[in-house]
């Protein structure tokens, strides 16, 4: 390997120390190559014009208070699902389930790392490296070079019950950088739920490789709390006629990005990638930011993006999404949705919707609005008896449904719907 | 029931006025049309009472069984027994029917210090009175409105109305949009709500309606004032020989 042709920029989390075993130190090497190579991004930066990288970049991150949940019981609770928690990025094996099941291989990538040959290793570090281009993710391969564990999961069955990861925060200091394999065979499916603030300063990474006929259904709770700041990648390959849905709902934090790449590589898959963010001001800075990129390089391919915004009290709501057509994809299905509902008129919402397309025969559409509560909809709801505030919970949850249509399994769509009627709840007025 | 006492209303942002001193009273138990031409302020006076944003009272008052209608938020205008039939009722996409009209019900037996409906009783009782007005179960799982025909939202409102069971019902132009069959059923419906506590003010411009639905009272509205009550022959009048007789009568130009 090539040393790097410019020194490594100062890395987060320089304590970190990263498990490699075998394979997965040359990826990992190969990784802090491309860093170099890329460096790490800058407010001038186009893919970071409205989101400020500096506190996902500085040697020690700011530090976060840990949010008291008082009692809460965390998202997902009431789901049968077989449970890995980490604590500040640290694996907890106590609070963690069996790491097997029918169908299912489950590893910590730390184990998976130290052994000479594993499977992901034709995926960790590789999905990501596709998706740099066209656009580099300098902080995906920054995860890929640093990740202290993770978890490697393949499924070769159709798993009913989910695979659920819990991300514990009770370090006001920490600093967490998680990076997961998962690759769902052939005809197999499963469903990956997330939840958790994770560390005062969370990287992850997610690279899922679907093969044909596969289905993935991922949905993620990003947690409550307020000071918590987090960029988070997931890298999807799609095979022919697979499936990928994934719905993210993100309330309060600082700062969180979620990027979303994916890529179509077999004919006839359907993408879906949903999110719901809610953030209110006076709890503290918001500042959410979605970008997405979808590549279509298959015919017949069927891609959504549906991203909602609820944002009041100077909270401030990004939204970047980009469908690329290649020249083969004939009769692409893409369309892309990204809206904002603004409570107030400090809330703000930046978006830049693309569409590149070198098909011909293709339906793609983008739309992007934002906008206040519907007034005529307010009276006729009120009208009717129903209090300003109950007739806004109810519009707004009226505005998120096309997000969390987007989650399919009925007993998680309805927890995910209460947190939401629980969170606007405590932010009436 | 009802009593509104010289009226006057402009609309908030810019100087028109459109209700001009409306003088109007709904005793308890009985029936009460208003006719008039196009934008004469029938839709206002509705809008008004019920308490849409965008207007201002310069002069006059209106009450319901004594309480100042115009002091309360619209909520509090229902929860007194208020309730308007909206011409053009609004489509909430997003929002179920069902979800809707529950938590209207509840939102209104809450304000008046009942226990709410069980979800059970609530759904027996909604698909009692869907039935009557033949709203199948589809209407009610959909969103408020999205996509019903003309004559299904009206039918929707008449639903809703049938489910709050209103002291006071404003029906605006709910006859506009309904076929001779719908028309029948509306009718039936607001029919059996006819109770001697609680009353109707039927805006409408056709006789047709009023055929079926008997008012007491027929008021003709022009330029933002009702310039003339009779009995239900006045609506036969309209009807036969519009509006310019009863205006010129009246020295008042539409
Ligand atoms: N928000 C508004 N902005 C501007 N003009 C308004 C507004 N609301 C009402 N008006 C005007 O006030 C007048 C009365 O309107 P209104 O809707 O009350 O009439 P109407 O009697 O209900 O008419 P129709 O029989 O056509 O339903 C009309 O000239 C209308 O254009
Ligand atoms: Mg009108």
């Amino acid at each position: 390997m090539n040393t790097a042709a410019k020194p490594a920029p100062t890395l987060i989390s320089a304590d970190a120390r990263p498990v490699s075993g075998a394979w997965a130190h040359d990826a990992r090497a190969d990784a802090a190559h491309r860093l170099a190579e890329m460096g790490l991004p800058t407010r001038r930066d186009e893919y970071w014009k409205w989101t400020r990288p500096d506190s996902l970049i500085t040697a020690t991150p700011a530090s976060a208070e840990v949010f008291d949940y008082d009692g809460e019981p965390p998202v997902f609770h009431q789901v049968d699902r077989l449970k890995i928690v980490f604590v500040d990025g640290v694996f907890d094996a106590e609070a963690s389930d069996d790491l097997s099941g029918e169908g299912l291989e489950i590893e910590r990538l730390s184990d998976a790392a130290a052994k000479d040959i594993h499977w992901a290793k034709d995926l960790y570090g590789v999905l990501e490296t596709r998706g740099q281009s066209p656009v580099v993710r300098p902080l995906a391969a920054h995860n890929t070079a640093m990740a202290t564990d993770g978890v490697v999961i393949r499924a070769t069955g159709r798993i009913s019950r989910p695979v659920s990861v819990f991300y514990r925060h009770d370090d006001a200091n920490s600093d967490a950088v998680l990076h997961h394999v998962i690759r769902v065979e052939a005809g197999a499916k499963l469903t990956l739920l997330e939840n958790g603030a994770a560390a005062a300063r969370f990287s992850k990474v997610v690279e899922v490789d679907v093969a044909d006929g596969g289905e993935f259904h991922h949905v993620r709770a990003q947690g409550r709390d307020h000071q918590r700041q987090a960029i988070t990648h997931m890298f999807a390959r799609l095979g022919a006629q697979s499936v990928f849905k994934s719905f993210t709902m993100t309330v309060n934090g600082k700062l969180t990005r979620n990027e979303c790449v994916i890529e179509f590589l077999g004919d006839d898959a359907i993408a879906h990638a949903a999110g719901a963010a809610l953030g209110d001001g006076a709890d503290g800075e918001f500042h959410h930011d979605d970008t997405v990129f979808i590549t279509h390089d298959a015919v017949a391919c069927e891609s959504r993006q549906v991203f909602k915004k609820v944002l009041k009290n100077g909270a401030k709501g990004v939204f970047q999404g980009k469908i690329l057509v290649k020249q083969k994809a004939q009769k692409t299905d893409g369309y892309q949705k990204s809206q904002s509902l603004l409570l107030d008129d400090d809330a703000s919402f930046q978006a830049k919707p693309e569409l590149e397309i070198y098909a011909d025969d293709v339906i793609c559409s983008h739309g992007s609005t934002s906008g206040a509560i519907d007034e005529e909809a307010m009276f006729y709801l009120r009208s009717r008896g129903i209090p300003a505030h109950i007739a806004t919970d109810l519009l707004v949850l009226a505005f998120l449904a096309d997000a969390i249509e987007e989650i399919e399994d009925d007993a998680i769509s309805a927890e995910i719907t209460d947190r939401l009627d629980a969170w606007l709840a405590r932010h009436r007025g | 029931m009802l009593k509104i006492n010289n009226l006057h209303v402009k609309l908030e942002e810019e100087d028109k006025r459109i209700l001009k001193g409306v003088d109007l009273e709904v005793p308890a138990g009985s029936v009460h049309a208003i006719m008039g031409p196009n934008g004469s302020g029938k839709s206002t006076l509705s809008y008004v009472l019920s308490g849409r944003d965008g207007y201002e009272v310069t002069e006059g008052s209106a009450t319901l069984e004594g309480n100042d209608l115009l002091d309360m938020d619209p909520e509090e205008r229902a929860a007194a027994g208020l309730f308007l039939a909206f011409q053009y009722p609004v489509e909430i996409p997003g929002v179920g029917n069902m979800t809707f009209l529950r938590t209207a019900v509840n939102a209104q037996r809450k304000a008046r210090g009942e226990d709410e409906m069980s979800a059970a009783d609530f759904l027996k009782f909604i698909r009692a009175k869907a039935k009557e007005l033949k709203i199948d179960a589809d209407m009610l799982k959909r969103p408020v409105n999205v996509g019903f025909s003309g004559g299904e939202k009206k039918r929707n409102e008449i639903l809703q109305m049938a489910m709050l069971e209103p002291k006071m019902c404003i029906l605006d132009e709910t006859d506009s949009g309904l076929d001779v069959d719908a028309m029948k059923l509306v009718s039936e419906g607001v029919n059996a709500l006819r109770d001697t506590g609680r009353s109707f003010l039927v805006i409408t411009h056709y006789q047709r309606l009023l055929d079926h639905i008997k008012p007491d009272v027929v008021h003709i509205m022009a330029d933002g004032r009702i310039v003339k009550s009779g009995g239900p022959e006045l609506a036969l009048e309209v009807e036969n020989n519009g509006y310019a007789g009863i205006l010129a009568e009246m020295e008042i130009d539409a």
